[in-house]
């Protein structure tokens, strides 16, 4: 793994990062934008490995919340962040040794790196998820019991707020209307916890993962989908990833309630009559290959371009683009029983049982 | 009668016509000064339809020269930009992700001053003004004149903006000022980018509406000209001297229209077939339907209204790889370009390209037909086929539903094309299509956009969409429009997440005739 996070690898975070975001998380362009400023005047990112974390270390997350289409036009900055997470320094008495990040997957993937920058701490090389949930509570930490809260969320203005909550899911619910009321576009920070906790909650290695998936889909060849499968048959911590379908998308359907964006895309095979459908909140959920399920949360499915292995979000799916939709077997630590229950099936409403990818397909022979 | 012309980047090409009927056309290469180019164009015009001068009504004007003089970072102004939205909006500089070339050609200074909009409308913070003077101040010490000013959600609230701009000319009365308001939709970046293109291209305008003033008064015409904005309709002069970022993307964007127009039809697909490319693009009521994809102009992100083109690398030039072999047969991308009359083989060149298989599959006939007789009949059939199914699978990608759709041929390499072509129920090859993009020019009309994000509560959805209609309809107006003849084309609500009490962006389009061309045509 590399120890830095210097310029050059930002726009691989970013791509990778979109491929783990499993098409949720939002467009990581103003955070490698914020990345390479922040870098530019603070110098390269030291990462830490998760093993090497001394147990009394203090850990604090730095992450985004907040709507899509605000967030392009009041950008972020890393004052804000380190608003949020000063406020719960100040409330626990205690000051951040190292940053770590929620997710793997849009904005919260890179904002961390620009933060960790600006304060010249090491960031480390985990994460709560090893991919992108849409909320706060679908996260390992709170699995491994880690307390969500005291949470802290900030605006540019210096309005903070400290919320205490019985559990992760009402510190959710009431952080939302919040964010509203601070415009919609706000920086947070919660899950504090001590180098042990890290180790025993994180998911090791996942910002190295993103920056190598990234590297794959950038540096690809002549068969970019064959290369991104190889490199992610490499990552540590992650199953094994298979081309689940090949087609063109026919059909999607889109629905927001709530603040979260329900839907399903229709894929038909490019030649032949099969099909398959992929179910989606903010993030993919589901794949179903001609009557048959192919995967489901929390194993990853991510949608790419056909011809670059680029990662499509759910927003920029049209009807026509050719694809290929990657599988991926998702970290041990997510499939276990007490995980699932925060991020399995059930928890997006599905019927299903959450039976692991590789038990679902057949490995085929890649040249 | 009136005029059409395309300044392309080889040709100029100009067309006659009265009302919606096509005269008479003719192509001139492009000269260096512009000027020259379109005066031997439309000369030749004129001489050879025996028209007079003095009964040309109005000039319409599409050209790709500040998108060329954009990319290549030529006669560009230096640029100071004040961006309003402290403190939000700080963390990432204007010019930020730029390539370098191009920041160095035009940052003329960089500011962030307090200020802006949230989503709801209320004031991020008031602007501040002395801070705004303060920078005018600066700016003017620095010699640079042309000024670029951004605010946070400026497509909300435009007041800030303007405010500045005051401010700034109480300053220095010599200031060339652009408002991000004015050029762009919502995402700061993508608007401050295109206020920032807009202002380094204004000394441009100036001399490029001078060249065309020039060659239509050596011709004798005495009729206003419009020049073609990238969404197909038309601005005066006035307006390119103020937004000369307008005019990025016209060209296919005239072609689709003018593809429409000389096949009669206005819900198509466009195949425009040249030497190198295919440009497929998709006609929806008479225009071009835009992409919802960011458009990187010269490495520069912006969020321009474009129109939605599939490029395909395949054209009358592309070269034909392993003939013969099924397995291993490929065309393109790679072309012979502007060389095909020396280095194809019809033309007693000696690389074979796609337009031999044309001529050897009898679907076209030019240059020697005897130099591809040896070709075996099943190779070329084979590759024949290959040509046709790129042509398919780039049309199925652009359709949006599996139903067959008309497919109107432009370009010099329609050609390659024959027989039937799947998922599509007729092919239209009109007359004139060598020339769509002039006539797309002349039949432009004029528009109104808002985008702009409204609180939809339960019960007031339908009066939020009324008001984005009219201030469409009014901006359409304020463009030059008729106003009888103003329809709304396009209104799209996208729900913003996280967000309660129904907060909607709805962007909002309004096209009619141009004023003056109707009075033309009736004149």
């Amino acid at each position: 793994m590399a120890d830095v996070i210097a310029q050059v690898d930002i726009d691989d975070l970013a791509i990778g990062s979109a491929f783990l975001g499993t098409g949720g998380g939002g467009d990581p362009y103003v955070g490698s934008l914020l990345c390479k400023e922040a870098i530019a005047h603070h110098g390269a990112v030291k990462l830490a490995a998760l093993e090497d974390v001394p147990d009394d270390a203090d850990v604090f997350v730095a992450a985004a919340m907040g709507a899509p289409t605000v967030m392009i036009e009041k950008l972020y900055a890393v004052e804000d962040a380190h608003r949020a997470v000063s406020a719960l320094e100040k409330a626990l008495g205690r000051s951040a040794d190292m940053i770590i990040s929620a997710e793997i997957g849009g904005l919260n993937s890179v904002m961390p790196v620009a933060y960790a920058a600006s304060r010249g701490l090491p960031l480390i090389d985990a994460d709560g998820m090893g991919r992108a949930f849409p909320s706060i509570h679908m996260i390992n930490f709170n699995v491994a019991g880690v307390s969500c809260t005291p949470l802290a969320i900030a605006d540019e203005h210096g309005n903070v707020a400290i919320i205490e909550a019985e559990n992760a899911r009402k510190a959710e619910e009431l952080a939302r209307p919040l964010v509203a009321a601070m415009g919609a576009s706000v920086s947070l920070s919660c899950y504090p916890m001590t180098g042990a906790e890290a180790k025993r909650a994180a998911l090791p290695a996942t910002v190295s993962a993103a920056i190598a998936v990234g590297k794959a889909i950038r540096e690809g060849d002549a068969h970019p989908v064959d290369r991104l499968l190889t490199a992610l048959d490499g990552l540590e911590g992650y199953g094994s990833a298979y081309r689940l379908f090949d087609g063109k998308v026919t059909d999607i359907s889109r629905d927001t309630s709530a603040g979260w964006v329900f839907g399903s895309c229709t894929l038909a095979a490019l030649d032949g009559d099969g099909g398959a459908e992929i179910g989606f909140q903010n993030e993919n959920i589901s794949i179903v290959v001609d009557g048959e399920l192919k995967a489901i949360v929390p194993d990853l499915i991510c949608i790419v371009d056909r011809e670059t292995a680029m990662p499509i979000p759910t927003e920029s799916l049209r009807y026509g683009q050719r694809v290929a939709v990657i599988g991926c077997g998702a970290p041990g630590r997510l499939r276990a029983p007490e995980a699932l229950e925060f991020m399995g099936p059930a928890a997006f409403g599905s019927e299903e049982a959450f039976v692991p990818i590789e038990a679902l397909n057949q490995k085929e022979q890649r040249s | 009668m009136h005029i059409g012309v395309d300044v392309g980047g080889t040709n100029t090409d100009a067309v006659l016509m009265s009302g919606r009927d096509v005269q008479s056309f003719e192509k001139r290469a492009t000269s260096d000064d512009i000027s020259g180019g379109i005066r031997e164009a439309i000369g030749a015009l004129l001489t050879k339809s025996q028209c007079r001068p003095e009964s040309i009504r109005s000039v319409m004007i599409g050209t790709t020269q500040f998108t060329n003089a954009f990319v290549q970072a030529q006669t560009l102004n230096r640029v100071a930009t004040i961006r309003i939205g402290f403190p939000a909006a700080r963390g990432i500089p204007p010019l930020a992700g730029w390539p370098k070339a191009l920041s160095d050609a035009v940052d003329g200074g960089r500011h962030v001053v307090r200020g802006g909009f949230e989503f709801t409308g209320q004031p991020i913070a008031a602007l501040d003004e002395t801070a705004v003077a303060e920078c005018a101040k600066g700016i003017r010490a620095s010699g640079v004149t042309h000024i670029a000013i951004s605010g946070v959600f400026s497509q909300l609230n435009a007041s800030h903006e303007e405010r500045a701009a005051e401010i700034v000319r109480d300053c220095m009365p010599e200031a060339d000022i652009t408002l991000s308001s004015e050029v762009g939709r919502i995402g700061l970046l993508e608007r401050e980018n295109a206020a920032i293109m807009n202002a380094s291209l204004k000394t441009l305008a100036a001399h490029v509406a001078d060249a065309f003033a020039q060659a239509l008064h050596a011709l004798g015409i005495d009729a206003p000209f419009f020049i073609s904005q990238n969404d197909g309709t038309l601005m005066s002069v006035a307006h390119m001297h103020r937004y000369p970022v307008r005019t990025f993307a016209a060209g296919p964007t005239n072609s689709l229209r003018g593809a429409a127009l000389l096949a009669g039809l206005s819900n198509a697909l466009v195949a425009d077939i040249g030497g190198t490319t295919t440009d497929i693009g998709v006609l929806m009521d008479g225009f071009p339907r835009q992409s919802s994809m960011h458009v990187d102009i010269g490495g520069v992100r912006t969020n321009f209204r474009m129109p939605d083109i599939l490029s395909l690398g395949l054209g009358g030039g592309s070269r034909v790889r392993d003939i013969g072999d099924p397995a291993s047969l490929a065309i393109g991308p790679d072309s012979v370009g502007n060389r095909l009359h020396r280095d194809a083989l019809v033309f007693g060149g000696s690389i074979l390209t796609a337009s031999d298989i044309a001529v050897a599959a009898g679907n076209a006939d030019f240059g020697d037909r005897s130099r591809v007789d040896g070709l075996p009949a099943a190779a070329v059939a084979d590759a024949a086929a290959l040509i046709t199914g790129m042509i398919e699978n780039g049309i199925d990608r652009m359709k949006t539903s599996k139903t067959a759709v008309p497919l109107i041929l432009v370009g010099g390499g329609a050609v390659l094309v024959a027989g039937d072509i799947r998922g599509v129920n007729e092919v239209h090859r009109p007359e004139g299509a060598e020339v769509a993009n002039a006539v797309g020019a002349a039949i432009g009309q004029v528009s109104g956009e808002i985008d702009r994000i409204y609180n939809m509560e339960s019960g007031v959805r339908d009066a939020m969409l009324c008001e984005a209609r009219e201030l469409a309809v009014q901006q359409a107006v304020a463009a030059g429009a008729r106003e009888a003849s103003v329809e709304i084309v396009e209104v799209e609500e996208f729900p913003l997440q996280y967000l309660p009490g129904g907060a909607t962006r709805v962007v909002c389009r309004a096209v009619g005739n141009l004023g003056a061309f109707e009075e033309a045509s009736h004149g």
